[in-house]
């Protein structure tokens, strides 16, 4: 393994990392700061409407978004890297604890969902690759462009009305059963059912596309045609010599889904009030809940650049030809 | 397809057990429900915070807490923690509380007088983000004497303050150890109350578990869960198939539930209007003439029933005509003929397109109404269809707060509000002339009436019965004179619950309701069937 080129590109894509973090963060803030939503009045809620002028101003000053824009954001950065991320207003918690709570349940949808994607999408892929132009692979193909245009919320709702309410055989909503207090592994894993699956489904056909394409590509090459000559086992060829070249596409596929992967999370984790991170950033943006929103952006942002990161190093290794000059 | 995907669940089942291990938002307990002594309610909207110091239980029926006193079936005033109703002096200016002994918060240590103090005084401190301070203006400062004795001090004599008196009492030895506006009590609540948090899955559910050891005795229903659905039409269906034992429902859905067996519906009355401002910055929504033609204009009869589906009332004036407090006689009909005759004798004259004109004033304004609230959509529709046969042009616009707000001055806004515990509470703020021209929600039609302020200054202040009905009798009867809002309806508001657990009340309810409010109001005075 290639261990020192491996740690020089993601040295380098760390040193990368800085400044494209200081970016977000710092227009995440510019960009609340300029939306016509007032902090204030997402903070009283209900309380503002009965509020005295004396009492919205002070309100102001304690919770600081009198301060202008660049102050707010220093101030924000220069705690955040000694581990204070601030309080997020709207949750009335320090924001490392909604984050803290809310992450495990994103992740184990997210994950679930994009291993769902990537196992279902390289069976699909590889099967319609094998007969191009027959029956399968045009079931398919047309299958994964009519999902690629269906939005994931659409797809959600979708599914809710017919495996939750029409079935009845899947909940429609939540982490557990409504009157239950207890969080059981069997409880979380039926309700995880759907919102993965949608997720799974609205990530599939950029899956499917690329191996079937990828592996189709492969099926035409010399390797293949040599192996077909040494009258190697057909599934052999499939496997061992397409499938093995047809791969590299969709690897550098999984760093460039992760964005895709998160948005359609949010949707997702919306539809089906999944206690996860969605909530509190639809909330956060609403509300301007600059702490909360900024720190959301900024792990976003880091997932999206550790996906790219690892689909480079994993192409680096797969295909030597390309290396690590990141 | 879809078995590989449960395959793939299943796997991952592993996986949740370890997540679980990090716990859920806000996790903590154990317990399960189903069984008789559990209910299960749908609600659409969660409270921001649990903490009594940033404004949980202001108006009582808080569960986890309880306050000094608290409100009956009929809005009465009776003792909670404090033995009886408060003694108060000559000149009104200060309230004296005996305290019940031997009361204990779920966490073991004993309830006292310094747990009074702290909880007004912090709300009152400037470094509390609390946002219904404004509510506790009239308190100057609050004084333990002994163990079991507060004794309150006001700025001037406010006759309603026993009313504030229901807000919520925190702990002190927990709450003064930690940050008021980012603490564990905001998520974490330890109270005196009938019920004791056993956890808050933000915008999913609260649940509670019955308090043992209450005071006022254990309540029967020992498993507690207010599920948080927004859409109306989801918390129906989660009702019909079980999930949930009860819910608030718009009046349209309550109705399909009518013919079931085994579910009641009940019809909360409310002081929850609906209303026109009608800023006197307009031109021609602030002239006298077009209010009062207005306010015979408008059909406020075929509202309620199209609208309401007939859950609600006439609205004449911020008071229900079904309250104590209503002037009898300011109803006003609908009459059109009326309305037609005020605009001609003022020189509004119609023009070609029907529209009256004055002075080179065309008799007409913009309406705006939150975007999104379809009740609100559906009366500022109404009242433009009514206003436009009397020939003033209402144009209805949607829009969020941030855009209604700065045009408040001088544009129209369909608004709502109201508060049943006493008649200062919504009416000073939206009619004392002392708010105009704030930044704020108060007094949003800039109404500026002399008499009006005379009256409600007088109401504030007195403490005999009689005098204050005469007051908030002259604030009514003035508002008939110059109706600077065109108060449209009160809405009644609707809940489906299963009958197994008996008959039970609703309180008359604010203008925010759902989660203090409904027949679960008293859920730990249920007696569920066996």
């Amino acid at each position: 393994m290639p261990w020192a080129a491996m740690a020089r590109m993601a040295g380098r894509r760390l040193l990368v990392a800085v400044p494209v973090l200081l970016a977000v963060t710092f227009g995440v803030f510019a960009i609340a700061a300029a939306s016509p939503f007032d902090p204030v009045k997402a903070y009283a809620g209900t309380g503002g409407l009965t509020a005295s002028e004396q009492t919205l101003d002070q309100l102001r000053a304690n919770l600081g978004v009198d301060q202008p824009l660049v102050a707010r954001w220093w101030d924000w950065l220069t705690a955040a890297l000694h581990g204070d991320f601030g309080t997020s207003l709207v949750m009335r918690q320090p924001v490392g604890q909604v984050i803290g709570e809310r992450l495990g349940w994103s992740v184990l949808l997210a994950a679930t969902a994009f291993l769902l994607a990537i196992v279902l999408g390289t069976t699909l892929g590889v099967l319609a690759a094998r007969r191009p132009g027959g029956w399968l692979d045009r079931g398919v193909t047309s299958l994964a462009y009519g999902l690629e245009a269906a939005p994931p919320f659409w797809l959600g709702l979708l599914a809710v009305w017919f495996f939750a309410l029409k079935l009845d055989v899947l909940p429609a909503g939540g982490l557990t059963d409504t009157g239950s207090t207890v969080v059981s592994a069997g409880q979380v894993a039926t309700h995880l059912v759907l919102p993965a699956c949608v997720l799974a489904v609205s990530q599939l056909p950029w899956f499917v596309l690329y191996v079937r394409q990828g592996v189709g590509d492969a099926l035409e090459e010399d390797p293949v045609r040599g192996a077909r000559a040494r009258g190697i086992a057909e599934r052999t060829v499939l496997l061992g010599h397409a499938l093995r070249s047809g791969l590299l596409p969709v690897l550098t596929l999984i760093g460039s889904r992760v964005p895709e992967l998160i948005t359609g999370a949010l949707l997702v984790e919306t539809v089906f009030s999944w206690p996860g991170i969605a909530a509190a950033t639809v909330e956060a943006a609403t509300s301007v809940d600059f702490a909360l929103l900024a720190a959301l952006t900024a792990l976003a942002t880091a997932a999206v650049l550790l996906g790219n990161l690892v689909a480079d190093l994993l192409y680096g290794l797969a295909d030597p030809r390309v290396g690590f000059d990141g | 397809m879809r078995g590989a995907a449960i395959r793939g669940a299943g796997a991952l089942a592993a996986l949740a057990v370890g997540a679980a291990a990090c716990s859920a938002p806000g996790e903590g307990g154990s317990g399960s429900a189903g069984a008789d002594d559990s209910v299960v309610v749908g609600i659409a909207y969660e409270p921001d915070t649990l903490s009594p110091l940033l404004g949980y239980g202001k108006d009582g029926n808080a569960k986890i807490f309880d306050g000094l006193l608290t409100h009956d079936a009929d809005m009465n005033l009776k003792p909670a923690l404090a033995t009886g109703l408060p003694e108060k002096s000559a000149d009104g200016l200060t309230y004296t509380f005996k305290l019940r002994k031997g009361v204990k918060f779920s966490d073991g240590k004993p309830f006292s007088s310094k747990d009074v103090v702290y909880t007004y005084e912090t709300i009152l401190d400037k470094k509390t983000n609390n946002a219904y301070k404004t509510e506790l203006d009239a308190l100057k400062s609050v004084e333990a004497k002994g163990e079991d004795e507060v004794v309150f001090h006001l700025k001037y004599p406010y006759a309603p303050f026993a009313e504030r008196t229901v807000h919520a009492i925190a702990p002190e030895h927990i709450g003064a150890k930690q940050d008021v506006n980012t603490g564990d009590l905001t998520t974490k609540p330890v109270g005196t109350g009938p019920y004791e948090l056993v956890k808050w899955s933000k915008g999913e559910k609260l649940t509670f578990k019955a308090n043992p050891d209450y005071w006022g005795g254990a309540p029967k229903v020992k498993n507690f869960t207010m599920a948080i659905i927004k859409d109306d039409d989801v918390r129906a269906t989660r009702l019909r198939s079980g999930d949930l034992d009860g819910a608030i429902l718009p009046p349209n859905l309550a109705k399909t539930f009518a013919g079931d067996k085994g579910r009641k519906t009940y019809e909360a009355t409310s002081f929850d209007y609906r209303v026109v401002t009608l800023p006197t910055g307009n031109k021609v929504a602030g002239d006298t003439d077009i209010r009062r033609a207005l306010d015979v204009a408008v059909d406020r009869k075929a509202m309620v029933d199209s609208i309401l589906d007939g859950a609600g009332k006439e609205a004449y004036g911020p008071v229900p005509t079904d309250s104590e407090w209503f002037t009898k006689g300011t109803e006003r009909k609908h009459d059109l003929k009326q309305a037609e005759k005020i605009l001609d004798e003022a020189g509004w004259k119609k023009g070609s397109d029907g529209i009256r004109e004055k002075d080179g004033v065309r008799a007409s304004f913009p309406l705006w109404y939150l975007s999104g609230d379809k009740l609100r959509q559906d009366h500022a529709l109404a009242y433009a269809s009514d206003a436009k046969k009397a020939g003033i042009e209402v144009k209805v616009q949607a829009g969020t707060w941030e855009v209604i707000q700065p045009r408040m001055d001088r544009d129209a806004v369909l608004a709502g509000g109201g508060a049943p515990a006493d008649p200062d509470f919504d009416q000073f703020t939206m009619l004392h002339s002392q708010f105009v021209g704030g930044n704020d929600f108060n007094n949003m039609g800039f109404y500026e009436n002399p008499a009006v302020d005379k009256a409600l200054e007088k109401g504030r202040e007195s403490d005999d019965k009689a005098e204050r009905k005469a007051a908030y009798d002259t604030v009514q009867r003035e508002l008939v004179k110059n109706p600077g809002y065109t108060f449209l309806t009160h809405i009644d508001h609707m809940y489906v619950v299963n009958d197994s657990f008996g008959e039970l009340t609703t309180q008359v309810e604010p203008h925010d309701h759902g989660f203090a409010t409904g027949p679960w109001w008293n859920v730990e005075d249920w007696q569920p069937k066996k």
